[in-house]
């Protein structure tokens, strides 16, 4: 059998097919998981706050579920890694890492279809966003959900077993989604603990979203910042996964 | 097609201690190279470093001429590896399990279809195409593990212990299977179990510690330790032999490795003595013992500041 030409569409349909498709036809609990971070903390901001977040509290859901798929896809990797030796099997095959890395990605992303129709409707009803508003806020997804999976590709394979990458996840989540001030307004952060939320680049990537939608005031200057911040830690998280990760191990 | 070419390939991790020392060695085109050896003696360290997985520190090889080191990529699109532990996705089925991992190989989804189901077909395994493995015995699991990479157009085909906790049966199974498959494909498999490599192989190599102590067909590895029989004799009773060679204790009684000639003269001696014994073509355990015991010798006789 002599193969005439190699679909890269292909590589990346595998992986699809193997993390989300597959997997939600046979796992639907998987559906109900996908929901629950996202949505939970956005009704327990909505509570609290007795309304006056919910839009804040939505456009933090949409950020991190772009990038819980970074988190999720670390796991599902070093699961199907270092249980299953899938990805031993892909190496020694014409995939390489980015397109297995690609297909990965927007498996989380199909995974999170769900919860983000949810969102769409929930914006539609408590933001009627502008076209830019919605531009700004796909952006800023779009940026954090390329620095989530180089990272969680990069962490993926330094892991060795599940229970490395679970500690990995808890890690990761609680750096970019409970300490950083996503769902809420930074100044609710008091001095000099504020500082420390500067840390998360999804603290500037929330600024950037609060600010797009009249919720919060800022500069151009600190706009500027927020956009360069993330951008920049997207860039270097995207060099240091494909430079670092280890495919064919050294 | 110049089949796969082994050279010098050593592989460390901290500099110091060598996992595997100046492997060298030929194969055919077609056929199955049994790797066998002691646990941690290098067998899954050089397979993942010929499936291009890991890189070795030294050396290289080459798979019908493409150097595995500096050309991976063309040489991933000859191979195919079932890793040692690879078990099939739970929630997926044969089908989509064959489908996917033809996917990654760059087919298209028709084709990859197409070409899944005919591997299924192949393997008898329509019966069980569109269960989802989680309900499969492992017999029938490493039997679509080794479907999905059949069903590829990979003609070099690793697989790391593919029999390794199998049934007796299953284990069968699977030994006709690779026979018949063979004729196809060049087939490089490790093993724990001696009686599988002579069954299954054309060529054998004997790891140890590292370093590849022996290789070639059984024949020619019978002439190479120069002992074609193997003479067991029951029971701890102290032998009045003086002048054989190869004689060892082994459990129950003594073991004599010799050659055609002399194991006339010895059964002669024993029956004589009215000793019980029986006499049978050296096997794959007698060679594998004799040749890991010499290297042991020969290591400790050799200087270890080399490596």
């Amino acid at each position: 059998m002599v193969m005439k030409h190699r679909s890269i569409i292909s590589q990346v349909l595998a992986s699809i097919l193997i993390n989300a498709i597959y997997a939600m036809q046979n796992y639907p609990i998987m559906f109900i998981n996908t929901l629950l971070a996202p949505i939970s903390i956005l009704v327990v901001i909505t509570f609290v706050s007795h309304g006056a977040l919910v839009g804040m509290g939505i456009e933090g859901a949409l950020i991190m579920t772009a990038v819980m798929s970074g988190v999720s896809m670390q796991g599902d990797i070093s699961h199907l890694k270092n249980d299953l030796k899938l990805q031993d099997m892909v190496v020694t095959s014409p995939t390489g890492p980015m397109a297995y890395v690609a297909g990965m990605g927007i498996s989380e992303v199909v995974f999170s279809i769900p919860v983000l129709i949810l969102l769409i409707i929930l914006a539609s009803i408590y933001l009627h966003p502008t076209l830019l508003q919605s531009l700004t806020i796909i952006a800023i997804m779009a940026v954090m959900f390329v620095f989530s999976v180089s990272l969680g590709f990069f962490l993926s394979t330094l892991t060795t077993d599940i229970i490395q990458s679970w500690g990995f996840s808890g890690i990761v989540t609680v750096l970019l989604s409970t300490i950083p001030p996503v769902y809420y307004p930074l100044s609710y952060i008091p001095l000099p603990f504020r500082y420390i939320a500067y840390i998360s680049p999804t603290t500037y990537a929330a600024q950037i979203a609060q600010a797009a939608m009249g919720y919060v005031n800022i500069n151009m200057t600190s706009l500027a910042i927020d956009w360069s911040v993330i951008i920049a830690v997207c860039i270097a998280l995207f060099i240091i996964g494909y430079k670092k990760a280890r495919w064919r191990e050294p | 097609m110049e089949g796969l070419k082994i050279r010098k390939i050593s592989k460390t991790y901290d500099g110091k201690k060598y996992v595997l020392k100046n492997v060298s060695m030929d194969f055919m085109q077609k056929g199955i190279l049994a790797i066998i050896g002691r646990n941690g003696a290098g067998k899954t360290t050089l397979i993942r470093i010929l499936a291009t997985e890991l890189m070795p520190t030294k050396g290289s090889a080459y798979v019908e001429g493409i150097d595995i080191v500096k050309e991976p990529t063309r040489a991933r699109e000859l191979m195919a590896i079932v890793p040692q532990e690879a078990r099939t996705i739970p929630w997926m089925n044969p089908k989509q399990q064959i489908l996917s991992y033809l996917l990654y190989r760059g087919f298209s989804y028709k084709e990859a279809s197409s070409l899944a189901l005919s591997s299924i077909k192949k393997l008898n395994l329509e019966q069980y195409a569109n269960k989802l493995s989680r309900t499969l015995s492992g017999g029938t699991k490493r039997k679509v593990m080794v479907a999905t990479v059949l069903a590829s157009e990979a003609r070099i085909i690793f697989l790391d212990e593919p029999t390794t906790g199998l049934d007796p049966i299953s284990r069968r199974e699977l030994w006709v299977l690779l026979e018949k498959l063979k004729k196809d494909y060049l087939i490089v498999l490790t093993t724990h179990y001696l009686e599988e490599a002579e069954y299954l192989a054309d060529k054998i190599a004997i790891i140890d510690n590292g370093r590849l102590i022996i290789s070639g067909s059984i024949g020619e590895l019978r002439k190479k330790a120069g002992h074609e029989y193997s003479i067991r004799i029951e029971g701890d009773k102290e032998l009045k032999m003086p002048k054989v060679a190869n004689i060892s204790k082994i459990e129950k009684g003594y073991q004599i490795l010799t050659s055609q000639k002399e194991a006339f003269a010895i059964s002669e001696k024993l029956m004589a003595q009215k000793i019980k014994f029986s006499t049978n073509p050296v096997s794959l355990e007698d060679l594998f013992y004799y040749f890991a015991k010499r290297s042991i010798n020969d290591e400790e006789e050799s200087d270890e500041g080399e490596w």
